[in-house]
């Protein structure tokens, strides 16, 4: 079975682009369009890795990121930030609460591709 | 010595010489002859002796002339010029002394009259280069009033105590403080005040810290050291302020005790509120723009990428990326054009716009037009409450070019303005009648660029409507036949409401007082203070009755402040109060005020608090004071207000000063001091006279040996007016 990639973004234009070459990649994808039922997700279907959008309703990127990685048993998940906030600022709070890799929109599905593939080991 | 008896004397002394030489010689020639020769001569000589004595006394008249002419001559003249000198030095520098005596005298005099002369000139330049300077320090004061009336930042000076020794018109308008009042909406009143403190308004340590860190800079070298933080008003406007020193005459930045050396400082402030609040809207837009795009062209690059990477998609798939690029495409667009929509404002900060009346801005154009074109003009209808947005100058140089070009390629005689209300916009019109223009004419007007009999100007109509975010069109009115240009506007409100004093509006504001720089604190220990150095609150309040402790209440309260001798009738208190109960009619009678005045106007919880602080680190003074007191006691419990202050009557003080009088009523003693009893009966009336009423007591205290606030307040007490109470 391959590798779990849970899609955490409200913006379906970019959702169906990710899950749609995530799954080309044979990840097991699943998709959810808020931070609560992100975090949920979390513990549920036990994911690799997220693919977290910043700006979501009820829950933002950076608190569900900083949820993550306050309980031990999530320590392996791997978490890369997609957001259209790329001021230095925003990158450096994003890397401070706990991401891996911290994506300005717009970005290239290659490069992101690329960099899943390498947070997950491959 | 008198002069006769100085003149007996002489005489006395040089006709005794005489008679005792007349004696000696005919001692000496007795004694030598022999003695037969003696035989004969002294018989002889004793015949004669009466004839000798009646000559010598003869010999007196002519030596009295001499004597008197001899003593007019060297011993009066001289004296008599002492006092020719002590008379020109002493009494009038306008006299001379005349030309007596011996020689030596008169040049003495000659020489003194020359120096009189010569200090008389000195005098005269001295006295005329004490005009002109005064008279300069004089214009000087006029220019930094005008200066500071102009301004269009407020502007505060206090001493190192933080008292207000000069401020202008704008940071009186800035620092007012509303009235607590959902029903008075609108009522405030200011902060501000000649000796009133400024930590009233701002919080005292924010103060001080500047001022410390303006000392920790003198010391550090700064030439011209200021301090620069942001803080709210007291009607919660964002204000910025700078605070820079002023500095004691004889220290300087850097020189030993400079730190002491401050001897208070100036506080320029701006209202930021607005600005701050177009930043922040600027900001927020940006922020939208920026991740917004970034948002679309994520998605946008995802799908082309996604297409890209697996050409052989199914349709079902390849529609729905290509979909998806159509939808963010239109997201962006639309995205921008609201951008642009909602920021074109904050585009052009660069070019600053202000404030102003349509109206003024159509009388300042016709001024410009009639002197600079010597073309008559006229005002069709102009709705005087249209304010707008502009660079006047810009504006109105683009009306005057209009109207040149009118008159010189058309011939036009007389232009006409007009400025009406549509909506959120206002017309301006440019009114004429004449040869019709061509449409083609008008645009090229519109972009030529201006000059104007001999001022260029870089900039085109069009640069200038468009800075203004209008539209200029030009429109003909077959059936009035007239034409026009006119300017479609949006139209503003004043960002702070004109200042206007109810009170002297005439005359000029009293808004200076440099001698505050000497003032000392004012203490608890007031009462060995001067009356003369003391500030005060002179205050009075209308009723609905005569019996506070009965349930009257306070209907109105007036009250003007005394700061160094002067009342400044600009900083004004005055209040009417909701009484929450009738007034009778009596009261309405006296006082000219009907219940309704008295709807929707605060209540007294609401304008004590307000009136206590006007009258913060003041004596109060009222004419029958313990009557004012006693309403303003019974409302301590209900307001949280108390009044703690020393109190001064004029009541008393008149007992005081004339206590064979019965009449000790406000009128009765202005009319003794004679001062006009005009305005009488209001709040406001009543306490300026009993202000200057207060003012000519000082003086007339001090007479009696009362000087200072503990005199005045004890010789007060014993009076038999004192044993009243309400």
């Amino acid at each position: 079975m391959g590798k779990k990639v849970l899609i955490a973004d409200d913006e379906p234009n970019i959702v169906v682009s990710l899950e749609f070459l995530m799954k080309q990649k044979g990840y097991v994808v699943k998709v959810v369009n808020n931070g609560q039922d992100a975090l949920a997700a979390v513990g549920e279907f036990a994911p690799d890795l997220v693919l977290l959008d910043v700006m979501m309703p009820l829950l933002s990127g950076y608190e569900l990121c900083q949820k993550v990685r306050e309980n031990p048993a999530w320590s392996g998940i791997r978490i890369i930030m997609l957001s259209a906030k790329g001021r230095d600022v925003e990158v450096t709070k994003g890397i401070a609460v706990g991401a891996d890799a911290y994506v300005t929109k717009p970005f290239s599905t290659k490069d992101l591709l690329a960099k899943v593939a390498e947070l997950l080991g491959e | 010595m008198s002069d006769k008896a100085r003149f007996a004397l002489v005489l006395a002394a040089a006709w005794g010489c005489m008679v005792a030489a007349v004696a000696a010689v005919l001692l000496l020639a007795v004694a030598d002859l022999p003695e037969h020769e003696a035989a004969v001569f002294l018989p002889v000589l004793r015949d004669r002796a009466p004839g000798i004595v009646v000559g010598l006394c003869l010999l007196l008249l002519p030596l009295a002339l001499a004597v008197h002419a001899l003593m007019r001559r060297f011993v009066k003249a001289p004296l008599q010029l002492a006092e020719d000198a002590r008379i020109m030095l002493v009494a009038n520098p306008a006299h001379r002394a005349p030309a007596r005596g011996a020689a030596g005298t008169r040049a003495l005099a000659a020489t003194l009259n020359d120096f009189a002369d010569a200090n008389a000139a000195l005098k005269r330049d001295v006295e005329a280069q004490i005009r002109e300077a005064n008279e300069r320090i004089e214009q000087e004061r006029n220019r930094l009033a005008a200066l500071m009336s102009e301004l269009a930042q407020s502007v505060l000076m206090c001493n190192i105590e933080g008292r207000i020794l000069l401020y202008n018109a704008r940071a009186m308008q800035l620092l007012r403080k509303p009235l607590d009042s959902a029903a008075a909406p609108g009522k405030a009143h200011s902060l501000v005040g000649l000796g009133r403190s400024i930590f009233a308004i701002f919080d005292r340590n924010l103060i001080i810290h500047a001022i410390e860190s303006i000392h920790d800079r003198m010391r550090q070298g700064t030439r011209s050291p200021v301090a620069n933080f942001v803080t709210t008003a007291p009607a919660g406007q964002l204000v910025r302020v700078q605070l820079a020193p002023v500095l004691a005459a004889a220290s300087g930045p850097g020189s030993e005790g400079a730190a002491d050396g401050i001897a208070g400082f100036v506080l320029l402030l701006d209202n930021i509120t607005r600005r701050i609040e177009s930043g922040s809207r600027r900001d927020q837009l940006l922020q939208s723009l920026t991740q917004g795009t970034r948002a679309s062209l994520a998605n946008m690059r995802a799908a082309v990428e996604t297409i890209a990477s697996f050409p052989d998609m199914d349709k079902q798939a390849q529609d729905r990326f290509i979909g998806i690029i159509g939808e963010e495409a239109q997201n962006l667009s639309a995205r921008l054009d609201q951008t642009v929509g909602e920021f074109a404002d904050s585009l052009r900060t660069e070019w600053p716009l202000e404030d102003m009346r349509g109206a003024d801005l159509i009388a300042a154009a016709r001024r410009r037009i009639e002197t600079k074109l010597a073309l008559p003009t006229k005002l069709e209808t102009v709705d005087e409450a249209i304010w707008l947005n502009v660079d006047s100058y810009s504006l109105m140089q683009g009306i005057t070019y209009l109207v040149a070009r009118l008159r010189d390629e058309f011939g036009i005689r007389e232009v006409r303005f007009g400025l009406g209300s549509a909506g959120p916009l206002a017309h301006l019109d440019l009114i004429w009648t004449g040869a019709p223009l061509g449409f083609e004419t008008t645009m090229a007007w519109q972009t030529d660029a201006m000059a104007l009999g001999g001022e260029a100007c870089p900039l085109t109509l069009a640069q200038i409507v468009d800075r203004h975010d209008a539209e200029i069109w030009y429109q003909i009115d077959k059936p009035a036949q007239r034409e026009y240009f006119r300017i479609a506007i949006p139209q503003t409100r004043p960002e702070e409401t004109p200042w206007s004093s109810a009170l002297g509006a005439e005359s000029r504001p009293e808004f200076y007082d440099f001698d505050l720089f000497h003032q000392p604190g004012q203490t608890p220990e007031l009462d060995n203070r001067p009356l003369a150095s003391l500030s005060y609150t002179v205050f009075d309040t209308e009723t609905t009755g005569l019996a506070p402790s009965a349930g009257d209440e306070i209907v109105s309260v007036g009250a003007v402040r005394i700061v160094n001798g002067r009342l400044l009738e600009q900083e004004a208190f005055e209040q009417l109060v909701d009484p929450r109960r009738a007034m009778s009619p009596e009261a309405s009678k006296i006082t000219g005020i009907e219940a309704s005045m008295l709807e929707n106007q605060p209540t007294i919880d609401k304008v004590l608090p307000a009136f206590s602080t006007f009258c913060e680190d003041t004596v109060l003074v009222a004419h029958n004071a313990a009557f004012d007191m006693r309403f303003l006691h019974l409302k301590e419990e209900a307001t949280g207000v108390r009044f703690t202050q020393p109190v001064l009557d004029t009541l008393l003080l008149s007992a005081v000063l004339h206590p064979e009088l019965a009449a000790h009523g406000l009128e009765a003693i202005a009319e003794r001091m004679g001062i006009n009893p005009i305005g009488r009966h209001t709040a406001l009336g009543d306490a300026i006279m009993t202000g200057e009423v207060f003012l000519r007591m000082v003086p007339l205290l001090a007479e009696k040996g009362i000087r200072t606030l503990g005199e005045a307040r004890a010789a007060s007490q014993k009076t038999y007016f004192a044993r009243i109470e309400y």
